[in-house]
């Protein structure tokens, strides 16, 4: 079972999201709550779709990751891009630092 | 150029204020996601992969120098300094705030632009050929149809949840650039035996992941009638088109079902009950239109200019730009000249603020304020004198827009594909820089010839890849991005969906791929042919044998 | 729930039947569906209280065009408001066949849409809100658009013949 994160575009301004432990929304993937089995990722994806949520953020789910001392990798290229930024504009999205 | 009325801007200006409105109930909570997603679409704002997306409608691709000028504006103050244009003649922004959007759509409304219908289950933006009202081989303007279909579709109230969306295409001239037959409704101005001018209705084609060619349900209509038979048209689509499943609910697919001609006989049927409604158009009303739509003061010249045949034989690189970038004009001593969107390595279809700035300068000093934005996403000055045309290059060339490739293999067409977009499958850009790389050398490019090459990075097709002469479909195979190619695709009067040569290729091999294809094409052409041409006469064994061998 | 009516919120006097069941009392209203009208016309006619048609998405609204003078009220279902259908219907009834009682949209009627249907020929709105909350939200959509492209058959004045009346005044 690999590890699950919960990830979503945040109502106002549209910028990538993820959840942290506390059931709030952090840019940063690294501050993500991990969830280690289906359960707990169920879990988590309910607490992103509560009523109170759908202000805060827009369509929540549930990614794959890899988690190491290097922090938390996607396992797909599609959300590899998201934590990044376009692949052919290295200038804008996260990557820029933005 | 159509210029608004109060009525129109009011209709805007209370559009914007709607839409205002519903942001605050979406922000408050008081609407859901749910609830708010289609109002936002239909204002042309998407949720994409880094952020929301504002797709702004350019009606028939026309806009003037003050609109696009508009345009570089919004990009530097909503947006972060850029803006997409794409298949369909609009322009994306890829990085705006909900909660700046209803001042965005304020700031379009003050030029008399909107996003309305942009996206959403509805009638989305007209689109026409480039070069409408400039063109040497016109039968007529499409652009006064287009207006008034463009007002007709707006706010349609019967149609604004039609079983998916509903694209219009219209040419007026028969060398077909606004790929009518892939379109829910081509329409393609001839004339009748008697002389008059009206349309060919074509229903049902399209592209995505079942493509058609659209299907001809009457031969003739005409100006006064068209409206009353396009209403027909879309009430049967609303009524009868499938909404069980979205990938059969495009109206190609109740064409297909239940035949052109039970379609066209559905379609006469509702016709034959409002063709006398209040939708008959007068000939007075129409007049109005065209009279809009007038042509600027052109000067009268002779069309051959001394100044401008000496500049071509001293300058080899304005030559090569003339060559392929400039299309004959229906007045003498007037051309029409190309905006390449597509410098080598770069991003097609996109502009920086400070390039649309310098177009729309370019446009009111050379174009009568005249702009247009082509399907292949690319930018059209549709009205510059051939005296003037060593001056316009030598500005563009400053901005890096002068790329000499309109319609050679650098001139791609590719859909924002996964860099951005959020049903993406595969990259397209990427692709196509390297495309483009690869054939960079101009003088190779000539020696190709035309050859479209559209990228797709998903099933969905807006990159046209279905009909592209050698089209790219990005797909994800476990994981990783690959790449199906097909070839003898035609967005043209002959129309024809591309075929698919075979087992698809990785991101790296792909380039080659295409090279190889290019590279037999050349071996095997006879003289004067294009790739098209040849891969009509030859099929796809010839390039299956280079591709795969024995395999 | 609330039904707002000609900018006003009305009692519900109707009852909405299934395809079988009994009927109630002859003089209360009931709206049926289609096909039991179809099935049961000839002693639904015979009721002193109103008869009412409720159209689903696809049904055919030329099946009722031959008893539209028996019929008080039609209902139109959108089962989710995405579904177009019941837009085209109500145009045909009003605007081909001349139906002069009450259109009433039900199901999954909320705000943002409430003006095309009006435009459309549809005057009374089933809302899943109280009273007041649902004339707000009635006046508040009616109120949101003054100009209008398309020629319906609800009365307002298109652009195009405001236009033209304009350009008659001129030359006049």
């Amino acid at each position: 079972m690999s590890l699950q994160i919960v990830t979503a575009n945040r109502l106002d301004d549209g910028l990538v999201v993820f959840m942290t432990a506390n059931h709030g929304w952090s840019d940063d993937i690294h501050q993500a709550v991990l969830a280690e089995d289906q359960a707990h990722a169920d879990d988590l994806l309910a607490r992103a779709s509560t009523r109170d949520q759908d202000i805060v953020v827009v369509g929540p789910y549930l990614i794959e990751v890899e988690a190491s001392e290097a922090g938390i990798v996607p396992t797909k290229y599609r959300e590899v891009l998201r934590t990044k930024g376009p692949s052919v504009r290295q200038d804008l999205g996260y990557q820029a630092g933005q | 150029m159509y210029r608004y009325d109060d009525f129109d801007r009011q209709l805007v200006l209370e559009r914007t204020e709607q839409f205002r409105g519903q942001v605050a109930r979406r922000l408050s909570g008081e609407l859901t996601e749910d609830q708010f997603r289609p109002l936002r679409l239909m204002n042309g704002v998407y949720l994409q992969l880094h952020a929301y997306m504002l797709r702004v409608a350019v009606p028939y691709g026309t806009l003037s120098g003050a609109q696009l000028r508009q345009l570089g504006y919004i990009a530097r103050k909503y947006d972060k300094g850029y803006g997409h244009f794409t298949t369909r003649q609009n322009i994306q922004y890829n990085w705006p705030k909900l909660a700046e959007l209803p001042d965005a759509l304020l700031d379009l409304a003050r030029v008399e632009m909107h996003a309305i219908q942009t996206s959403g289950n509805c009638i989305r933006n007209t689109t026409t050929d480039q070069y409408a009202g400039a063109a040497a081989d016109e039968i007529e303007d499409p652009r006064p149809y287009c207006e008034l279909i463009r007002q007709w579709s707006t706010f349609h109230p019967e149609f604004t949840y039609l079983p998916r969306k509903f694209k219009i295409a219209v040419t007026g001239a028969p060398n077909d650039r606004a790929a009518v037959r892939v379109h829910d409704i081509g329409l393609r101005m001839h004339q009748n035996a008697e002389g008059e001018t009206g349309f060919e209705v074509i229903v049902g084609g399209g592209l995505g992941r079942t493509p058609f060619v659209g299907k001809t349900i009457r031969d003739f209509i005409g100006k006064n009638d068209l409206f009353s038979y396009l209403e027909a048209t879309l009430r049967v689509y609303n009524r009868f088109g499938r909404r069980d499943n979205k990938y059969k609910a495009r109206i190609k697919i109740l064409v297909h079902e239940i035949g052109a001609e039970e379609m066209a006989r559905l379609v006469e049927e509702e016709w034959a009950q409002i063709k006398d409604g209040s939708l008959k158009v007068s000939d007075a009303e129409i007049a109005q239109y065209i009279a809009q739509f007038a042509p600027p003061s052109f000067e009268t010249l002779p069309d051959d200019d001394a100044e401008f045949a000496r500049r071509k034989v001293e300058n080899p690189g304005f030559a090569a730009w003339v060559r392929s970038n400039v299309v004959a004009h229906k007045q003498p001593g007037y051309a029409i000249a190309n905006v390449s969107l597509k410098p080598i390595g770069g991003i097609p279809g996109d502009a920086t603020a400070d390039q649309m700035e310098r177009v729309a300068d370019l446009a009111d000093q050379y174009s009568f304020g005249d702009v247009r934005v082509t399907h292949e996403q690319n930018l059209v000055l549709p009205h510059v004198k051939k005296a003037d045309l060593f001056s316009l290059w030598a500005e563009l060339s400053n901005a890096g827009l002068a790329t000499a490739n309109l319609g050679y293999v650098t001139d791609i067409i590719a859909c924002p594909g996964l860099d951005y977009c959020a049903l993406a499958t595969a990259r397209s850009i990427p692709l196509s820089q390297r495309i483009s790389e690869r054939f960079g050398d101009l003088d190779r490019q000539h020696h190709i010839g035309e050859l479209k090459i559209k990228i797709s990075g998903c099933i969905n097709a807006c990159g046209h890849h279905h009909v592209g002469h050698i089209g790219i479909l990005g797909l994800d195979k476990r994981g990783k991005e690959f790449y199906q190619i097909t070839l003898g695709g035609d967005a043209s009067e002959n129309a024809a969906i591309g075929k698919i040569v075979g087992a698809g290729f990785s991101e790296a091999e792909v380039v080659d791929a295409i090279e190889a294809i290019v590279t037999r094409y050349l071996e095997i052409r006879d003289a004067g042919e294009r790739f098209i041409d040849t891969y009509r006469r030859v099929g796809t064994d010839p390039f299956k044998e280079v591709l795969y061998g024995d395999r | 729930m609330a039904i707002v009516k000609h900018d006003t919120v009305i009692d519900n006097d109707w009852i909405t039947l299934d395809a079988e069941g009994d009927l109630p009392a002859g003089d209360v209203n009931i709206i049926v569906p289609l096909d039991r009208w179809k099935a049961e016309q000839d002693s639904l006619k015979g009721r002193n209280g109103g008869v009412g048609v409720l159209l689903v998405p696809g049904d055919a609204p030329e099946d009722i065009a031959a008893d539209l003078d028996r019929l008080a009220l039609i209902a139109i279902r959108f089962p989710a408001y995405t579904d177009g259908r019941g837009y085209s219907y109500a145009r045909v009834l009003r605007e081909r066949y001349g139906f002069a009682g009450e259109i009433r949209a039900v199901g999954d009627v909320l705000r943002d849409q409430i003006l095309n249907m009006h435009r459309c020929g549809f005057d009374a709105f089933d809302l899943k809100d109280d009273a007041d909350t649902a004339l707000a939200k009635v006046r508040a959509a009616m109120a949101e658009m003054t100009v209008y492209y398309q020629p319906t058959g609800d009365g307002r004045a298109t652009a195009g013949s405001l236009r033209e009346r304009r350009r008659a005044g001129q030359v006049g």
